[in-house]
C-alpha cells in the first residue's frame, strides 16, 4: 500500500508504541500483588478481626460490581443495593424455607437470580438517563424493600432472618467463632470475581463500554449496539453484587430488609469514589479505607463520623475527583518528574 | 353519609394537604433543575434546616408559629444563597454523578449537624390555638391544621402562577428553562437568575420542612427520608414545570393517601409503583421536554 510507505518514521514509532501498550496494559503488574498479600497478611495480623476482615471483602466485592456499571460504563444509578438485597435474600430464603444449606451452589444461584433480575430491570431502565435513571433505579431497590416487607411472613421483614445455619464449606471446613474460615471463603470468592471483572475490563468490551462512559452519541454512530452492550455489563455487574450479597448473609448467618436501603447503594457508591472510578482497585482502597474507618470513628462518635463522611465527599468532589488512587498517582507523577533532570 | 363516601371525602382531604406539602416543597428543585440541570440531592436537608429554625424559634424564643415559618424561609433562603455562591456555581458543567456526590456529601453533613445540636429524637411545634383542633365545614369536620396548609398551598399556587406567568422574572426563568443559551444571548443574566431562584426554592423548602413538623415529626433523616420523595415529584412532574409539579404532587399525595388507608400493609409501595409506570411511559415526566 502507499498509504503506508508514506507515513513518516515518528508516526510509526507512535503507532508501535500504542500497539505495544494496548498489548501490554492487561499483563499483571508487581503492584497488583500488594492488596492480596495485604488481604492475606490480616488473616496472620488480626486472627480475631476476620469477621470484620470478611465484612470488608464483601464490600470491596460489591463495590467492583459498582465499578463496572459506573466507573467503565457511565450508568449513575442510585439503586445498586437491589441486587446486593436480592442475592442476600436469594440464600437466605433458600436456607431458611428450603433448607438449601450448601453454601457454594447458594453464590451461583444467588449470581444467577440477581443477573436474571439485573437484566430484566436493566432491559426497561437504561434506555434512560440522568434524573430519570436515577428515580427509576432507586425506586426499583425501595420497591423490593417494600415487597420484602408486604410478605413479612417470608422474609421476616425488618427484623430479619436471624440464626441462618449453612453447610460447612466443601463438607470439610466448619465456621469457627472468629469466621477465619468465612475469610479465606470470601477472599478465594473475591479472587475468582476479580479476575473475571479484569477480563472484561481489558477486553474489546471492556473498551466499548468505556467509548460509551466517554461519547455515547459517537458510540451510537460508529454501530456499537449500546443498550445491548449497557444491559449486558448491567445484567453482569447485577449477578457479581448478588455474589456479595450472598456472602454477606453467609458469613454474617443473617439478614434483614435494610440491604436494600438507599444507605447502603449510597455507602457503596462513596467507597468507590473515594477509592477511585474507572480503575480496578479503586474498589479495594476505598472499601478498606472506609469500612476501617468507620470501625474506629462511628465507635467513638457516629455523629462526628457521619459529618466526615459528608465532608470528605465535598472534598472529594472538588479537589480529588479521581479518589485516592488518583491522587497517589499525582504524587508519584510529581515526584518522578523532579528527580528527572 | 355512605361509607365509602367518607372513606373517599377523607382520601381526598389528606392527599391533599399531603400533595400540598409536596408541592411546596418540591417546586423550588424542580425550577433549580430545569435551569440548571443541576441534581441537589441537598433540598432535603434545607427543609430540614427550615424545620429545625422553626423549633427553636417556637420552643426557645416564644416566636408564634406563622412568623417562624417566614422567619425560617428567609434565613434558610439566605444561607442556601451563599452555599450556591461558593460551591454549587462550581458544579454547573460538571457530571451528573459529581453534583449527587456533593450534594449527598452536604446532606450528611447537614444531618450530622442537626443530630450534634438537636439529637436524634424527633421534635414536635407547639401549634397556636386556631390550627389545633377541627374545623367545620357543614357536613363534616376536618382537621383545622390540614386546612390551613390546603389553603396556604393554594395562595402559594396563585402568587407563584402569577409570578411565573405574568411578570417579567418569571419570563425569564421561563425562556432560560427552555433554551439557556438562547436566553443569554439575548442578555439575560441566567446565573444570577439561578441564585435568585435557587434562594426562593430553599426558602420555600423550608417552609414545607416548617409545616411537616406537625404532620410526620421532625428528626435528623428528614433531610434523606423525604429527599426521595421530592425527587419523585420533579421527576414525574417534568424539571422546570410549575404546572408538571402541582399536577405531580397532586398525583402522587392522593395516591400515596389512598393507598395507605386502603391498604396498609402494602402502602409505600404505590408511590413507587406510579412513579415508575409514569417515568416509563413518559421519561421526561408529565410536562418535561423530552
Amino acid at each position: 500500500m502507499a498509504a503506508s510507505e508514506t507515513i513518516s518514521p515518528e508516526r510509526n514509532a507512535a503507532r508501535e508504541r500504542a500497539a505495544e501498550y494496548l498489548l501490554s496494559r492487561h499483563r499483571f503488574h508487581w503492584q497488583e500483588a500488594l492488596p492480596w498479600l495485604i488481604a492475606i497478611a490480616a488473616y496472620f495480623i488480626f486472627p480475631d478481626r476476620m469477621t470484620f476482615g470478611s465484612q470488608v471483602l464483601v464490600m470491596v466485592m460489591f463495590a467492583l460490581s459498582l465499578d463496572l456499571i459506573l466507573g467503565y460504563a457511565g450508568i449513575v444509578t442510585l439503586g445498586h443495593a437491589a441486587f446486593f438485597g436480592i442475592g442476600a435474600y436469594t440464600v437466605g430464603l433458600g436456607a431458611a424455607r428450603l433448607g438449601w444449606t450448601e453454601p457454594i451452589s447458594g453464590l451461583f444461584a444467588a449470581a444467577m437470580v440477581s443477573a436474571l433480575v439485573g437484566f430484566l430491570t436493566g432491559w426497561f431502565l437504561l434506555r434512560y438517563r440522568g434524573l430519570t435513571l436515577l428515580m427509576l433505579t432507586l425506586a426499583t431497590a425501595i420497591m423490593l424493600q417494600e415487597a420484602g416487607n408486604l410478605r413479612s411472613d417470608l422474609s421476616g421483614g425488618y427484623d430479619g432472618l436471624p440464626g441462618l445455619e449453612f453447610k460447612p464449606l466443601l463438607g470439610i471446613f466448619q465456621y469457627d467463632l472468629y469466621g477465619r474460615a468465612n475469610y479465606i471463603y470470601a477472599l478465594v470468592a473475591l479472587a475468582v470475581v476479580f479476575y473475571f471483572v479484569r477480563r472484561i475490563v481489558y477486553s474489546p468490551f471492556g473498551q466499548a463500554l468505556t467509548g460509551i462512559r466517554e461519547n455515547i452519541r459517537r458510540m451510537h454512530a460508529i454501530g456499537s449496539p449500546v443498550h445491548r452492550r449497557l444491559v449486558t455489563v448491567y445484567t453482569i455487574a447485577a449477578g457479581i453484587a448478588g455474589i456479595a450479597g450472598a456472602l454477606f448473609t453467609q458469613t454474617n448467618a443473617y439478614v434483614t430488609l435494610t440491604v436494600f436501603d438507599f444507605d447502603n447503594s449510597a455507602k457503596v457508591m462513596v467507597m468507590l469514589i473515594l477509592g477511585g472510578t474507572g480503575r480496578l482497585y479503586g474498589a479495594f482502597i476505598g472499601a478498606a479505607v472506609y469500612m476501617v474507618l468507620e470501625d474506629h470513628l462511628s465507635k467513638l462518635s457516629p455523629t462526628f463520623w457521619q459529618f466526615g463522611i459528608g465532608l470528605l465527599l465535598v472534598l472529594a468532589v472538588l479537589f480529588a475527583r479521581r479518589g485516592l488512587l488518583g491522587l497517589l498517582e499525582d504524587a508519584s507523577k510529581y515526584f518522578t518528574k523532579r528527580s528527572k533532570p | 353519609m355512605p361509607h365509602f363516601a367518607i372513606i373517599a371525602v377523607s382520601i381526598l382531604f389528606d392527599g391533599l394537604a399531603y400533595a400540598m406539602f409536596l408541592f411546596i416543597t418540591s417546586v423550588g428543585l424542580s425550577v433549580t433543575m430545569g435551569l440548571m440541570g443541576f441534581v441537589n440531592l441537598a433540598h432535603g436537608a434545607f427543609a430540614m434546616a427550615g424545620g429545625y429554625v422553626v423549633v427553636s424559634l417556637t420552643k426557645d424564643f416564644g416566636v408564634g408559629f406563622v412568623p417562624s415559618l417566614v422567619i425560617a424561609a428567609l434565613v434558610v433562603g439566605a444561607v442556601s444563597a451563599v452555599f450556591e455562591r461558593t460551591l454549587y456555581r462550581r458544579l454547573y458543567k460538571s457530571t451528573d454523578l459529581e453534583q449527587v456526590l456533593l450534594t449527598i456529601g452536604l446532606a450528611f453533613m447537614a444531618i450530622a449537624t442537626a443530630t450534634y445540636f438537636y439529637g436524634p429524637i424527633p421534635k414536635s411545634v407547639p401549634l397556636p390555638d386556631w390550627l389545633q383542633g377541627d374545623i367545620n365545614l357543614g357536613f363534616r369536620t376536618f382537621p383545622s391544621y390540614r386546612a390551613f396548609l390546603i389553603a396556604l398551598g393554594a395562595v402559594l399556587i396563585a402568587v407563584l402562577w402569577y409570578a411565573f406567568e405574568r411578570t417579567n422574572i418569571g419570563a425569564k426563568i421561563r425562556a432560560a428553562v427552555d433554551n439557556r443559551r438562547m436566553a443569554e444571548s439575548v442578555g439575560i443574566n441566567v446565573d444570577r437568575l439561578f441564585t435568585l431562584t435557587f434562594a426562593v426554592g430553599s426558602g420555600l423548602a423550608a417552609l414545607g420542612g416548617g409545616l411537616a413538623i406537625q404532620l410526620f415529626g421532625l428528626n435528623p433523616s428528614f433531610a434523606v427520608l423525604y429527599l426521595v420523595l421530592f425527587l419523585i415529584v420533579v421527576a414525574v412532574g417534568g424539571l422546570g414545570s410549575l404546572k408538571g409539579t402541582l399536577l405531580a404532587a397532586l398525583v402522587l399525595g392522593i395516591f400515596d393517601t389512598a393507598g395507605k388507608y386502603l391498604l396498609a400493609d402494602a402502602g409505600g409501595f404505590f408511590i413507587y409503583a406510579v412513579t415508575v409506570v409514569v417515568l416509563l411511559i413518559k421519561p421526561a415526566g408529565f410536562y418535561g421536554r423530552e
